[in-house]
């Protein structure tokens, strides 16, 4: 699908729906990164105001999505897009959902930093336990950046490297957990907090699933191809069989 | 056409899809109290109150036969030509009853110009066509009919493609071009308001496009009234739209609220085709 191709309808009003919808996606896609960030860095100097910021701030993450599905409704009933338009607009419904839900897991994380922060004593797992989740949030955060950079500029080869991505982020998480149930058994103290951790852990996880999404929406919204359900393999071979096709 | 009788309206409800505070924030051009239209012994039009907003677009939409029409035709008095039609009610425009007495008819025709569903251009040339209102008015001057038949053209987005022959006949123009003309001719004589009786239905789907664009555009200076078939026209085109149904308004809303949410099932089952 070319670039640009949202904007050269006869109808102006058309295309400024089109773009400014657009661009409330990216617009929200940033307020999700910053969430994610903010979570992180709260979780890792257990700062319990920033924590309490981040929690408060998803209600706007909410407001994009319920602002942004409204608009798409009212595309949908009074333009009847296709082709490439009406992928866009599908596409975009799906994304926010997924956006909504990263921001929900950004809150859940700022949740157990805040949880972390208030029970703390001494028998909390040391900041180095923190190592390796601060390595898979800085994964995950990339993947969510990388990931609406593709959607921004209509780009299914940055799609699929997201995609591959995903990988790297399961086995942190299994590394992680596989660490933190050795600290629960050596020390039943260390159970509680080590929990949260874990919970963390899985929030980031499931962020790293959501830009995959994100991925194949994007794909689909390009190539016209369902992606969604297939491994990674076929994923790339589905992408890049229409590439062929087109030259 | 086939009606079913769970469709007939029940008078007691019948007001209740008319949202007039949608206008609130709106100036409101013409007023319609209370209007009944009779040809011969039939009703065609039910007690119809309205507001149409000024430098807005309002579409009527409704099957065939629902009085769309003949309600726009009662803005300019072009049901006065119908020898068997006969007014009841009040239609105000700034605030004066255009059925009053004392109304000159050609003033309100020429302040409330229409453009209907088949381009009628006269067959004279491009210039002349748009020249035609203000040569009826007396104004022969050159330099002025240069200046606004340059002006109307551009402002039906038909300038670029016509300056290098204006003296070409109109007639030789193809169908959306001469829609476009039509429209140039009726703001050539500054009217207020603009009715469109489908402006498009008789154009391909591109000069359709085109049309509706320009719709878009011209509502900055007038206010436009627009009669359609092709509810999806409506839908993209208008910022309120009123349902009619055998004569009666039905519903009036934002056209956003009649297209996601209307209030009335009939109008729900009007717009998402099942039935009319």
């Amino acid at each position: 699908m070319e670039k640009g191709l949202f904007t050269k309808h006869i109808s102006q009003q058309f295309n400024e729906e089109l773009e400014n919808v657009r661009q409330k996606v990216l617009t929200m896609g940033g307020l999700v990164e910053e969430q994610i960030e903010q979570a992180l860095e709260s979780l890792s100097t257990l700062d319990s105001d920033l924590s309490k910021e981040v929690i408060e701030r998803d209600q706007k993450v909410n407001t994009y999505e319920v602002n942004i599905d409204e608009e798409c409704t009212r595309i949908l009933a009074k333009r009847q897009p296709a082709a490439g338009d009406l992928r866009l607009v599908v596409a975009i419904i799906k994304t926010i959902t997924d956006l909504e839900r990263v921001g929900d897991e950004a809150e859940k994380i700022a949740r157990m930093a805040n949880h972390i922060a208030l029970s703390m004593d001494n028998s909390l797992p040391s900041k180095k336990q923190f190592g390796a989740v601060m390595n898979l949030g800085n994964h995950v955060k990339s993947m969510i950046n990388q990931a609406l950079d593709a959607f921004a500029r209509l780009d299914v080869d940055a799609a699929l490297r997201v995609a591959q991505m995903e990988k790297t982020a399961d086995k942190e998480y299994d590394a992680i957990t596989r660490q933190l149930i050795t600290y629960m058994m050596e020390d039943p103290r260390s159970i509680s907090p080590a929990l949260d951790v874990l919970w963390s852990a899985r929030s980031l996880e499931r962020i790293g699933d959501h830009a995959r999404n994100i991925c194949e929406y994007v794909i689909y919204l390009v190539e016209g191809k369902d992606v969604r359900h297939v491994s990674l393999k076929e994923m790339q071979a589905l992408a890049s069989s229409s590439e062929n096709a087109d030259n | 056409m086939s009606t079913n009788v769970e469709l007939d309206l029940t008078k007691e409800d019948s007001n209740d899809g008319i949202n007039f505070e949608a206008l609130q924030n709106e100036k409101i051009a013409i007023e319609v109290e209370n209007l009944n239209l009779f040809y011969g012994d039939k009703q065609a039009l039910h007690d119809i109150s309205l507001k149409i907003p000024e430098k807005k677009v309002t579409a009527f939409i409704g099957p065939s036969g629902c009085g769309k029409s003949t309600l726009l035709r009662c803005f300019n008095r072009m049901n006065d030509l119908v020898d068997i039609a006969r007014v009841d009610g009040a239609i105000n425009l700034n605030g004066e009853n255009i059925y009053g007495k004392g109304v000159n008819v050609a003033d309100l025709r020429r302040n409330v110009g229409m453009v209907f569903q088949k381009p009628n251009p006269f067959p004279k040339s491009i210039y002349e066509n748009v020249a035609y209102g203000l040569r009826l008015q007396g104004i022969n001057k050159r330099s002025v009919l240069d200046e606004v038949v340059e002006w109307a053209l551009k402002g039906a987005a038909l300038w670029d493609e016509v300056k290098d022959r204006l003296d070409d006949n109109a007639l030789g123009m193809s169908g959306g071009q001469q829609q476009r003309l039509v429209i140039a001719r009726s703001i050539a004589v500054q009217p207020e308001v603009l009715l469109l009786d489908e402006p498009a239905s008789a154009l391909d789907p591109i000069s359709t496009l085109k049309i509706e664009e320009l719709i878009h555009e011209l509502k900055e200076q007038y206010t436009i009234v627009i009669v359609t078939h092709n509810m999806q026209q409506a839908a993209r085109v208008s910022d309120y739209t009123a349902f009619m149904f055998m004569g009666d308004m039905v519903e009036f809303d934002k056209t956003d609220t009649i297209f996601t949410n209307p209030r009335k099932k009939k109008t729900e089952d009007y717009i998402t085709g099942r039935y009319g």
